[in-house]
């Protein structure tokens, strides 16, 4: 027995001793700096039809960014199920790549971990300004007051697209403005054997993009000014449970939707089971599912009376994508050089209508291009009557736990079983007794 | 029962359970059984085989018994939607490597608690056994965190690189290999070993001459279950990985992209890949019955 | 098993114990000592590097305030003490209640898979135990399901249990008209069932190997003299076969446990990152309170639990199984 405790003990000593060397790792060396001022690494996000698909629109562009400025960049297309973990584990380790692509509503949880570069006054006046963005934009770069952790790259919008033979079927002439329209025009379809409208009920950040809006038309945060979870205000419940009741009670969303995560219900439309969709810049995904421009139209996401704007008559979060630097980078200068040329008027353009997005660059989004069917309606909408998730750092909770709460509801939804105003803020509670203690 | 149409090499050994004619209601529960089974296992993999050869309209509406319309477009378009081959070689080289080493450490191993008697051997056999209750999510980031110090450190880049992710798989699969190696060697006589000591071959040259070769289907069965430990892995390989070290468990999921997902390339892109999987397997196979045992009967 | 005394003479002085292999003739003492702790070397520092180290760094994160604030940067996130154990096994409260109930989950799914695993795998052994035409074929295919990429069959399975166009539900529903109306498997009561069935459909083949390579060791002489006795079929299967593969059993059981209750591959792949609440087994649990929200504090000190049961779970079952025979070495 002594033997055993002898090499037990000396186990664990090395093993604390290693433990203690690794633990004290991390990065501590705060900024970045030019070591290797020829090369940069950088993770995109995957924003096409496939990974193979944004190498190749990706890879001429870091070609001709090499020309201009002599730099190669090594460029990885990240899939959207890695990216926040492999954002993690470089932020926990020091190791990652220059430059990286973010979902802008992980801004602020981002910007909590001091792994990304600050876009102070001086860092933006390298890459021409802070005015050359859109306010929204700007809107979702982190927490409202700091210095942002990232710069925006794409912008997105919802908008309600519709499948205009089927609203032709259904003998609807004009895109529904209002939630109450909608159900209506929800139920003439159903009338017609189709479905009236899709959703992706397991597909939590989704959802909540869903409710965020809801509870903005409902007067209703989720987070309150300085910073703690709200999710069982009257306007957050009635909210959520406006959203699930499409399913359950206005039986415009079919059932089976209560499982799509994977934009099943996008291939839905595409193939004309689905008359209406609510979605975020769809329109590169219809065509890669194969449905011509001139089958669908597109009008601004509905609101609960009157037109879209601000405050309750928010119709979209701004969705997006933000580029950001990596703190550790030791190509400080031409990481800066390269979103300077990515958020350049140029590439704005050419990325942007490649990917079906909105430049977030004023000057970018003049141009003729962004004035089409498709696009018309979001950068309104972006412009004028579209708001931000809430820039905390707890963002990533949220959408976990919320998204979560929506998910169980749409599942109790789809088994029959009655979604009731009790029931919803039972979800909520849960979901905010779940987010870390303050 | 005394077919031999289909008798395996081992029919040698195998004992005949009675020595009678088995009765007839056991016959006709064998087939029952036998045939609900075959439906059981078989029925994802005509899943997998019809899906793969329909168009993309077909997979993502209602499933159909038989396609509307063959087509081997999946076949062609999984090497352009993903780089598959580049993450097949990806798991190829991985998975192998980490076999390969795993085997050989654990028969190291295994030799020394089997053949020799030293301080801390239980200590030694107790912790590998309980390395098997870890759950994999405690270790996954400070395991990153010690392959990113060790890198900075000496500058051998354990992560992102095949050779950090061999370096895991191949302990991950270390503890049962060496448990069931230690199995099989104690069922090796010793006398054997012994004559080859006394004919002059060191400690090494009797593990490799003697008890190697008496044991190697219980060496087949370890490598086997290896392999297929770091063929399937997810969760570590999809944060230690960048796009040129990606494995195919991870790789395979770039068919659920961001617009759809492509279901009939995702079956045509697993059958392809588990073809030479399922093969070599299946080579194996006799060497993995006959080994399996010994191991584990210890 | 730790608590058997270890073999008699096999003290300080290990070269001369009876029952062992002799170690080298010549090369001495000191070489002769060194030689196995030289051979465990490489399997003991991968051991230490892969697993060991980072347990132990994870049971110190578990006692660490470890959010986004601070994880970038681990020695400065504070000590929260018993924080985070307390927060796991508070039961009243909503990360607690969570916990609970995906362990319970955990265990009984555990159980279920585990037997049904067995339970066919040895009756397959059973059946195939004799030779008969087409055993070779059956043997190949019920290995299949082992010799498929993980994801590749869960994501078939996932296809197969979609709500609209699974085959599941075309088949119970649209062919056998067995339900009014097509059930929901990915989302859920009905998932727990789902994954049961992906679990056993991929884990019975490894129990059916190991028991059939068992049935081989067991001597022919012992059946014939039961069948002299005039034992029937049943009987010599209870009252010979499974005694005598008692020994494997003992392994395969706890194999197929630990692995089955750590399983995360085949939920996170059936169902992503937040699996319903029928079928969220303690895996994902803890995936999801680390990676998705951010806590690693709180998620390793629901591992440490974790583990912490298991091993008491393990030591039980090892003593249970192993009273009245030999304690296997391991």
């Amino acid at each position: 027995m002594r033997t055993i405790r002898a090499a037990a003990i000396g186990a664990a000593t090395l093993s604390l001793a290693l433990a203690a060397t690794a633990c004290g790792g991390g990065s501590a060396s705060g900024g970045g700096s030019n070591d290797s001022p020829k090369t940069l690494t950088y993770w995109a996000s995957n924003q096409g039809a496939s990974i193979s698909v944004d190498e190749k629109v990706l890879r001429p562009e870091l070609d001709k960014f090499e020309k201009q400025t002599g730099i190669k960049v090594k460029l990885e297309v990240v899939p959207w199920s890695d990216l926040l973990n492999r954002i993690l584990t470089a932020t926990t380790s020091g190791q990652g790549p220059d430059v990286m692509n973010i979902g802008n509503t992980w801004s602020a949880s981002l910007q909590a971990t001091g792994a990304l570069l600050p876009w102070d006054a001086a860092n933006f006046s390298k890459i021409g300004g802070k005015d050359r963005f859109v306010d929204s934009a700007l809107g979702s770069t982190g927490v409202p007051g700091k210095d942002p952790a990232a710069v925006p790259l794409y912008s997105m919008s919802y908008a309600l697209y519709y499948n205009k033979q089927a609203f032709a079927d259904a003998g609807i002439t004009k895109p529904p403005a209002t939630w109450d329209e909608l159900v209506a025009d929800g139920k003439k379809i159903e009338a017609t054997g189709k479905n009236g409208l899709g959703a992706e009920g397991s597909n939590l950040s989704n959802n909540i993009h869903q409710v965020f809006v809801l509870a903005k038309q409902h007067g209703a945060e989720f987070f309150t000014a300085d910073g703690r979870p709200s999710f069982t205000s009257d306007g957050a419940v009635a909210a959520v449970k406006q959203y699930v009741d499409l399913m359950a009670k206005d039986k415009v969303v079919n059932q089976s939707n209560a499982e799509y995560a994977q934009n099943q219900s996008l291939s839905d439309f595409a193939k004309g089971k689905t008359g209406m969709v609510l979605w975020q810049t769809a329109s590169a995904t219809f065509k890669s599912l194969g449905m011509k421009d001139s089958d669908w139209g597109v009008a601004a996401a509905p609101v609960q009376s009157g037109a879209p704007g601000t405050g309750a008559q928010t119709n979209s979060m701004v969705a997006g994508i933000n580029m950001a630097v990596f703190k550790n980078t030791h190509n400080l200068d031409g990481a800066a050089q390269f979103v300077k040329f990515m958020t350049s008027d140029e590439e704005q353009k050419l990325l942007n209508t490649t990917y079906g997005s909105i430049p977030p660059v004023k000057s970018a989004q003049s141009d003729p291009a962004f004035n089409s069917q498709a696009t018309a309606v979001l950068r309104q909408t972006l412009a004028s009557s579209a708001q931000a998730l809430p820039q905390v750092p707890d963002e990533s909770q949220f959408e976990t736990a919320v998204g979560t709460a929506v998910k169980d509801l749409f599942a109790d939804a789809a088994a029959g079983r009655a979604v009731t105003t009790e029931s919803v803020k039972a979800k909520l509670q849960k979901a905010q007794q779940q987010m870390p203690a303050k | 029962m005394s077919s031999t149409a289909e008798a395996p090499r081992t029919s040698r050994r195998h004992p005949a359970p009675s020595p009678m004619a088995p009765p007839r209601s056991f016959l006709w529960s064998r087939r029952l059984f036998l045939t609900l089974l075959t439906g059981f296992v078989l029925l994802p993999v005509y899943v997998m085989v019809s899906s793969s050869l329909k168009p993309l309209q077909d997979v993502s509406g209602k499933f159909r018994w038989l396609p509307s319309g063959l087509t081997i477009r999946p076949y062609i378009d999984i090497w352009s939607t993903v780089p598959l081959a580049r993450y097949f070689v990806n798991s190829l080289i991985v998975a192998g490597t980490a076999t390969v080493c795993s085997v050989v450490i654990a028969v190291f191993a295994a030799y020394a608690v089997s053949r020799y008697s030293f301080r801390g051997k239980r200590v030694f056999t107790v912790t590998v056994l309980s390395t098997q209750m870890f759950p994999g999510i405690l270790f996954l980031l400070p395991l990153f965190l010690i392959y990113v110090n060790i890198g900075n450190a000496t500058g051998v880049a354990l992560f992102g690189s095949r050779g950090g992710l061999i370096l895991t798989y191949l302990t991950f699969s270390l503890p049962f290999s060496i448990w069931m190696l230690i199995g099989y060697f104690d069922s090796v006589p010793r006398d054997l070993d012994e004559a080859a000591l006394v004919d002059g071959c060191g400690p090494l040259g009797a593990l490799f001459r003697v008890v190697v070769p008496a044991a190697m289907p219980g060496i087949v069965a370890v490598a086997v279950y290896a392999f297929m430990t770091a063929w399937g892995e997810v969760l570590f390989a999809s944060v230690m990985t960048n796009d040129n070290t990606r494995t195919l468990a991870v790789g395979l999921q770039g068919y659920s992209t961001l617009n759809d997902v492509y279901w009939n390339q995702i079956m045509a892109a697993s059958l392809v890949v588990s073809v030479p999987v399922v093969a070599g397997f299946l080579l194996l196979q006799r060497y993995l019955v006959a080994g399996l045992t010994a191991g584990a009967v210890k | 098993m730790t608590t058997t005394a270890p073999p008699a003479g096999t003290r300080s002085v290990p070269e001369h114990s009876p029952g062992e292999a002799r170690g080298p003739r010549r090369p001495g003492r000191i070489r002769r000592i060194g030689l196995p702790y030289l051979l465990l070397l490489p399997a003991l520092l991968l051991e230490l590097l892969v697993h060991l180290v980072p347990m132990v760094i994870g049971v110190a994160m578990s006692f660490k305030e470890l959010t986004q604030f601070y994880i970038r940067d681990w020695g400065t996130a504070p000590w929260s003490g018993t924080g985070n154990y307390r927060l796991a096994v508070d039961f009243h409260g909503a990360v607690g209640e969570a916990l609970l109930h995906s362990f319970l989950v955990t265990v009984v799914f555990t159980l279920l898979s585990v037997s049904l695993c067995w339970l066919i795998g040895t009756a397959a052994a059973l059946y195939l135990q004799d030779n008969f035409r087409g055993r070779g074929v059956l043997r190949t295919i019920f290995l299949v399901p082992y010799a498929l990429p993980v994801y590749a069959a869960v994501i078939t399975w996932a296809f197969m249990f979609q709500h609209d166009n699974g085959l599941v539900n075309h088949v119970l529903h649209d062919q056998l008209h067995l339900t009014d109306e097509p059930s929901f498997w990915l989302i859920g009561d009905n998932s727990f069932y789902a994954l049961l069935i992906v679990s056993v459909w991929k884990g019975w083949p490894f129990a059916f190997l190991i028991v059939m390579a068992g049935l081989q060791n067991i001597p022919k002489e012992l059946y014939e003299a039961a069948a002299l006795d005039g034992a029937g079929m049943l009987q010599q299967i209870r009252r010979i076969t499974l005694p005598s593969l008692r020994p494997v059993n003992q392994v395969l059981v706890l194999v197929l446990f630990l692995w089955t209750f750590n399983d995360f591959n085949t939920p996170y792949v059936l169902f992503g990152k937040s699996a319903p609440a029928a079928a969220d087994l303690i895996s994902i649990h803890i995936y999801q309170s680390s990676f998705v929200t951010w806590n690693f504090g709180t998620g390793s000190a629901m591992s440490v639990l974790l583990l912490l049961f298991l091993l008491i779970v393990t030591g039980g079952y090892l003593l249970l199984t192993s009273r009245g025979r030999k304690t296997p070495d391991v």
